[in-house]
């Protein structure tokens, strides 16, 4: 089982963390990097030291790297495929009578 | 939702897909199939840098103790947690390529993997922060601003917070060689023979010339490497050369000169077999800096282990307590 306090080990020492930053309020949290914990607690303490030196955020996460489940690049095109051929979905499909405003 | 499981396609259709990529100036990132060259290449040029920023601590650590004011301390002491922070990226970097912090730590404490040479050179006086500062940092910060471009993605985003943080290093290092170059006689002194002393060595940062600079070809083809050595080492000192007016400090190149025609600085000769018999192992500091880098890994052991023990433990107890409920 893997929870936020535990995450597998790699072969030569602390697990890996993935560091989340919320630069400010109204933002999303953003990808800034990775670092070696031995648990939860510890990876949030040297998240702050590494990566938010200068005030880069008000909010972090960490979230152990073997718990994220990613497409792959080599399958890129098929998987992303189906949003391709749909380009009703995009404003710019549809023709506007000349002199209709705020559509 | 289907996942296609299917054989990869083969190797040929895989490295023009890399090279299309390349041409397009699109970033490769960690999961795309790449050559094993560029692979190598790659982990090789980021652990050394990397061991170069944890290297570099231990010549301004060395002054910590004795930095003039307590303004001083405090701005050293930050410049050399910005030292770790920044090894710990490429690291981080380093990583994304498949192999393990520790192996590079291994790698380096076996003299297997190098850092750069310039760190090989003793920090004698209170003006070598200035001129580590002003020189050395300037001399990596003309190194590095190109690699934001690499075409490796998570190098190039460690490079640029890197970079974002060597400017108040540089700026650092200035103020303190222009407080030294305008106080008493003797104080000007020092920061001159400072200069004197991390000069030359600053312009071999550059790598050899382009002539014999072995894996250059191959990295610029490759989207990893920008600009050649020399063109890099000429900006440096055209850039550097009216700071040191401003410095009221001498450059110690009986022949540079501004050359009219060429619009640039003309420098005199490098000399090569210095930075040679340094790469060998043979400078005035290697010994010295692998036997600290060496003793403060081991040292560091009893709190690898203690945080290793308590995570253990609170990972067990919270295993129980879900069990029970």
């Amino acid at each position: 089982m893997t929870t936020a306090g535990s995450a597998p080990r790699t072969p030569h020492g602390w697990p890996l963390w993935e560091v989340f930053v919320r630069s400010r309020r109204g933002l999303s949290h953003q990808h800034v990097g990775s670092l070696h914990a031995p648990d939860g607690e510890m990876a949030l303490r040297n998240a702050r030291d590494v990566y938010t030196r200068r005030g880069e955020g008000v909010s972090l996460w960490v979230v152990p790297s073997a718990a994220i489940v990613a497409s792959s690049p080599d399958e890129q095109d098929p998987f992303f495929d189906p949003a391709l051929d749909k380009v009703y979905r995009h404003p710019t499909f549809y023709e506007v009578p000349e002199g209709v405003e705020h559509l | 939702m289907q996942v296609d499981v299917d054989t990869p396609p083969p190797v040929e259709e895989q490295q023009l897909r890399f090279d299309r990529m390349i041409a397009d100036e699109v970033r490769i990132e960690p999961r795309d199939w790449m050559p094993e060259g560029y692979r190598r290449t790659l982990i090789r040029q980021i652990a050394q840098h990397a061991h170069s920023e944890i290297i570099g601590m231990q010549p301004e650590g060395n002054w910590i103790t004795r930095a003039p004011s307590l303004r001083r301390k405090a701005i050293l002491m930050a410049k050399v947690q910005d030292e770790a922070g920044h090894g710990l990226y490429l690291y981080s970097a380093a990583e994304t390529l498949g192999v393990d912090r520790e192996e590079l730590l291994d790698l380096l404490h076996q003299g297997k993997q190098k850092y750069s040479s310039i760190f090989n050179y003793p920090t004698l006086t209170w003006a070598d922060m200035g001129a580590i500062g002003w020189l050395v940092d300037g001399a990596a910060i003309m190194n590095q601003v190109p690699l934001c471009r690499c075409s490796y993605g998570p190098y190039g985003r460690a490079m640029v917070r890197i970079c974002k943080e060597e400017s108040f290093h540089q700026r650092q290092g200035f103020e303190i060689l222009h407080t030294l170059s305008h106080g008493t006689p003797a104080q000007k002194a020092m920061a001159q023979d400072a200069v004197d002393r991390f000069w030359w060595p600053s312009l071999m940062m550059f790598g050899p010339p382009d002539s014999a600079s072995t894996h250059s070809a191959q990295s610029t083809a490759w989207g990893i490497k920008r600009f050649g050595n020399d063109e890099l080492r000429q900006r440096f000192v055209d850039m550097t050369v009216p700071q040191a007016d401003v410095l009221g400090l001498r450059i110690p190149d009986p022949d540079l000169r501004w050359d009219e025609a060429t619009g640039h600085y003309a420098f005199g000769a490098i000399d090569w077999d210095e930075l040679d018999r340094i790469i060998r192992g043979d400078g005035p500091c290697n010994a010295q800096r692998m036997e600290r880098r060496r003793t403060a890994h081991e040292e560091g052991a009893w709190v690898r282990d203690s945080a290793d023990a308590y995570a253990r433990k609170h990972a067990a107890a919270a295993t129980t307590t879900s069990d029970a409920a």
